[in-house]
């Protein structure tokens, strides 16, 4: 599959350059002395993976979840949690973020599911907003001021997190495999079956295709990666907080997801890369960062239809015969 | 807890609910008959506040207050004109992301013009005591809130079941194209459908105001809230919505004082203290689970 | 005397104050081609989308290969051997035509909780998916994007995915509806070629086809069948002219 990626197009520029320029801040950051680009693009490359699992079932589903969110702080709070009793464990980290993720999004799933359009983008929207005011009326986790976290995740002597550099390529690696599988997913059996789900529901049950059971599974995997996204995030930053969950949050993924392109998985990643870059240069120019960026997102999307990179794609496909 | 308490709380959660109503029977009209995800209405009740606490800071006098209303109608149809009208026609995706980026667009300039901190109206004087109710005081600016919900819901009753506009808006949640195809100016009706939502929406910040904060971003957290009553009612459904509305600020405000309550007899009290809060804040949402398993198209679903 | 193939007893659907189906009793043999005719508003899509499963029957008993489906979703109605074509198209757009068609296949090769290899290079999807092409005559155009087919074509795609899955009974609901004449002959040659293989319940105007394909006739009027028989039997019979086919002097 690798091998049959457009690679010389201008989309496989783009996306060659998207890697590359991902995989050398480091070696840039180690070169100027200054880590805080390593930060930045840790934190971007955190929110990329949490933008791909959404597009995932947004784009190639058709599910517009406004409550992905949530299982940020899943992630983040299993860590949080978890450390704040003693245990520091990566993988009991991990392993708990991904089974209370796969929970939580089996039970809001069965509900969200079942009905229209409209009534899930709402009903994600309650339940992440739910575990919010959860979270925040949770005094002894921290409430609204959050739970700060001692020491970030021991995987052992094999990959120590501590280390700026270490954490930023285990990321990184990370995202290249997420990408990489989410690409045969989406063209494997299961794959295809969520796709036809998004363009014909009503003809996928005519098929034969019990729909529900499979867009729940394609939630639930949503939500496991998205889990795992907070994890590293409450490693990154060393705190777990209710704004992790909340309703704007949720929005700027979905943001992420569109600016890059819903109908790719590698649009998400360049999404995330140009907004929340565009925030981190804003916030340094402009008082109010949000009078100048939200009806410019909001214009981009409205009239570039596919997003960014998106666009790419369809100009591609439309030079092919 | 004694009876006088708990029915206080009880008044407490119908004047929320009949909050709820006011934003909820407009937004749940947007959903059904324009199939708009409208996120801005939060927002509309956000400036509704605004406006109030403003004339007031500016006049002295509650009743130039009243003004707030209207000119949230007109910042409503204003803001549709430029910026919505060109979503009807998208799908609920691009509804949802413009309508987003409008609320943190509309909550940057609040924060811009009034600056951060919270606004502070107060109730006006002569509703500033209490009245008696079945010989328990109540509030009586609630009780003005609750009358006036009462009042504006069966005027909404009133105009849909017994006037023409009301038949073209019932017969427009039940089935839009085929009104259109009748020959019903649809732009008319959904301007019409989205005033009604606005000036309503705004009726409710006024109304709220002085007691609730005024501040950058409250419209999010009561939009949320209505999306929940109007996904519980039946969308498209108003009668679905004030029954929904009730029932939710009712279940919301009783909830938070009674669990806690409920709890310390079945467990120890600082471990009711600790578990109380939380579960409350949840029970609205687990209600709406409740009904939506067994109910995936709400309470009252408008029957196409 | 085996037992039909379908079977429904005593159907009713009322939709809030309309009856849309008064008391209908149905069979269709294996391998038989059943026509349902009649006015608009006779129930005949209410009648297609009981059997389906898009609606379910306020009483009455839907029997199918010996199973009572009146109350099973859609979609295990579908892995029974019930396959449906819309009046409608109901295809994938953004597919390509043998990407829908192998859509419709898949559905019959196990469970699809697959999610490593690339279903377009897995023959035991694309190879059916070929096969059901050619017998449509879009096997040229399998690799084609749905959208630059015309309509005819579209409405020959939705019939191949209905084929996909080797069903027993096919609903057929209007398979030519909005066709032109040499298209409409074109679907009908097609059906014809399956008679005896697959069962077929067909609800169409077009008396042409009607009449061409159909081993037995139902009229239908107002939600009840009016009378059933073969062609011969219909075309003779004077209530079905005087209900539906309209003056007895036009020629038939």
């Amino acid at each position: 599959m690798i091998r049959n990626f457009a690679w010389r197009s201008a989309r496989g520029v783009v996306a060659l350059l998207v890697i590359l320029l991902l995989a050398l801040v480091p070696v840039y950051s180690g070169a100027t002395g200054e880590p805080y680009f390593m930060t930045l693009f840790l934190r971007i490359m955190i929110f990329a993976l949490a933008a791909l699992s959404l597009a995932f079932i947004l784009g190639y589903g058709g599910m517009v979840s406004f409550g992905h969110a949530l299982y940020l702080g899943v992630g983040a709070y299993s860590v949080g949690i978890l450390s704040f009793h003693g245990i520091t464990a990566g993988w009991m980290h991990l392993a708990t973020a991904c089974v209370v993720s796969a929970l939580v999004a089996v039970l809001t799933g069965l509900v969200c599911l079942r009905t229209s359009g409209m009534a899930f983008i709402m009903i994600t929207l309650a339940f992440a907003q739910m575990f919010f005011f959860l979270m925040v009326s949770l005094r002894f986790y921290g409430g609204d001021d959050g739970l700060t976290i001692g020491r970030r995740s021991d995987f052992g002597a094999w990959l120590d997190i501590r280390d700026t550099r270490q954490f930023y390529y285990a990321v990184f690696a990370l995202l290249m495999v997420s990408l990489y599988f989410g690409a045969l997913f989406v063209h494997s059996r299961f794959g295809m079956v969520l796709r036809g789900c998004k363009l014909n529901e009503r003809r996928m049950s005519a098929l034969g295709y019990p729909t529900l059971r499979y867009r729940l599974v394609a939630y639930v995997v949503s939500a496991v990666v998205c889990g795992v996204a907070g994890v590293l995030l409450a490693n990154l930053s060393r705190f777990a907080s209710p704004e992790f969950m909340s309703w704007s949050r949720s929005g700027d993924l979905i943001l992420m997801v569109v600016l890059g392109g819903v109908n790719s998985l590698l649009g998400s990643v360049v999404g995330a890369l140009v907004f929340m870059s565009l925030e981190e240069v804003l916030a340094r120019w402009i008082d109010h960062p949000m009078l100048v960026l939200g009806p410019a997102i909001v214009i981009v999307v409205l009239t570039l239809k596919q997003g960014l990179y998106g666009s790419l794609i369809k100009r591609e496909a439309r030079r092919q015969p | 807890m004694s009876w006088s308490l708990q029915f206080v709380q009880l008044l407490n959660g119908i004047q929320l609910g009949l909050l709820l109503f006011l934003l909820g029977a407009g937004l749940t009209l947007v959903l059904g008959i324009m199939n708009f995800v409208n996120l801005t209405h939060g927002s509309l009740y956000m400036v509704g506040a605004y406006f109030a606490a403003s004339l007031y800071n500016w006049s002295g006098s509650f009743l130039v207050v009243l003004a707030a209303v209207p000119a949230t109608l007109v910042f409503g149809m204003l803001l549709e004109r430029i910026c919505l009208i060109t979503l009807y026609r998208r799908d609920h995706l691009d509804q949802v992301l413009a309508t987003f980026g409008l609320i943190l667009f509309l909550d940057e300039l609040v924060r811009a013009i009034w600056g951060p901190a919270p606004q502070f109206m107060v109730v006006p004087p002569m509703l500033s005591g209490t009245i008696g109710l079945f010989g328990i005081p109540y509030p009586a600016y609630r009780f003005l809130i609750i009358c006036v919900g009462l009042a504006v819901a069966l005027a909404v009753y009133l105009i849909i079941h017994k006037t023409r506009v009301g038949m073209l808006i019932r017969a427009g949640a039940n089935n839009r194209d085929m009104v259109g195809a009748l020959g019903v100016n649809i732009g008319r009706l959904n301007s019409i459908v989205f005033g009604f939502g606005a000036a309503l929406a705004g009726l409710a910040g006024v109304m709220a105001g002085p007691i609730l904060a005024i501040q950058p971003g409250m419209g999010a957290p009561i939009l949320i809230l209505t999306l929940v009553v109007i996904v519980v009612g039946g969308i498209g459904s108003i009668q679905g919505a004030f029954y929904a509305a009730l029932i939710i600020g009712v279940v919301d405000t009783v909830g938070r004082t009674a669990l806690p309550l409920m709890l310390r007899q079945l467990i120890e009290p600082s471990l009711a203290q600790a578990a109380g809060p939380p579960i409350a804040s949840m029970l609205i949402y687990i209600l709406m689970a409740v009904v939506l398993a067994f109910r995936p198209q709400g309470l009252f679903p408008v029957r196409h | 005397m085996t037992a039909p193939l379908l079977s429904i007893r005593g159907l009713v659907k009322h939709f809030g104050g309309l009856l849309a189906i008064d008391g209908l009793d149905l069979s269709v043999a294996a391998g038989e081609i059943h026509a349902i005719i009649g006015p608009n508003g006779a129930g005949k899509s209410t009648l297609i989308g009981e059997i389906s499963g898009e609606l379910s029957p306020d009483a009455g008993v839907i029997e199918f290969a010996g199973a009572d489906i009146a109350h099973e979703p859609v979609y295990r109605r579908a892995l029974r051997g019930l396959a449906r074509s819309y009046q409608i198209t109901q295809i994938f757009q953004e597919f390509s035509v043998i990407e829908n068609v192998a859509m419709a296949v898949q559905a019959h090769a196990g469970h699809s909780f697959r999610f490593l290899r690339p279903t377009a290079t897995q023959r035991a999807l694309t190879a059916p998916a070929l096969q059901i092409l050619e017998r449509v005559d879009l096997a040229r155009r399998a690799d084609h994007p749905v959208a630059t087919l015309g309509h005819g074509e579209q409405r020959q795609l939705e019939l191949a995915m209905a084929l996909a899955g080797e069903p027993k009974l096919l609903l057929l609901d209007e398979p030519t509806a909005g066709m032109s004449q040499h298209e409409s002959e074109g679907i009908v040659s097609l059906l014809a070629a399956l008679k005896g293989q697959c069962a077929m319940l067909l609800v169409e105007h077009d008396m042409d086809a009607v009449f061409a394909l159909a081993d037995r006739i139902t009229v239908m009027l107002a939600g009840r069948p009016l009378v059933t028989g073969s062609a011969a039997q219909i075309r003779a019979d004077a209530a079905v002219r005087s209900a539906y086919l309209g003056d007895p002097d036009e020629g038939i």
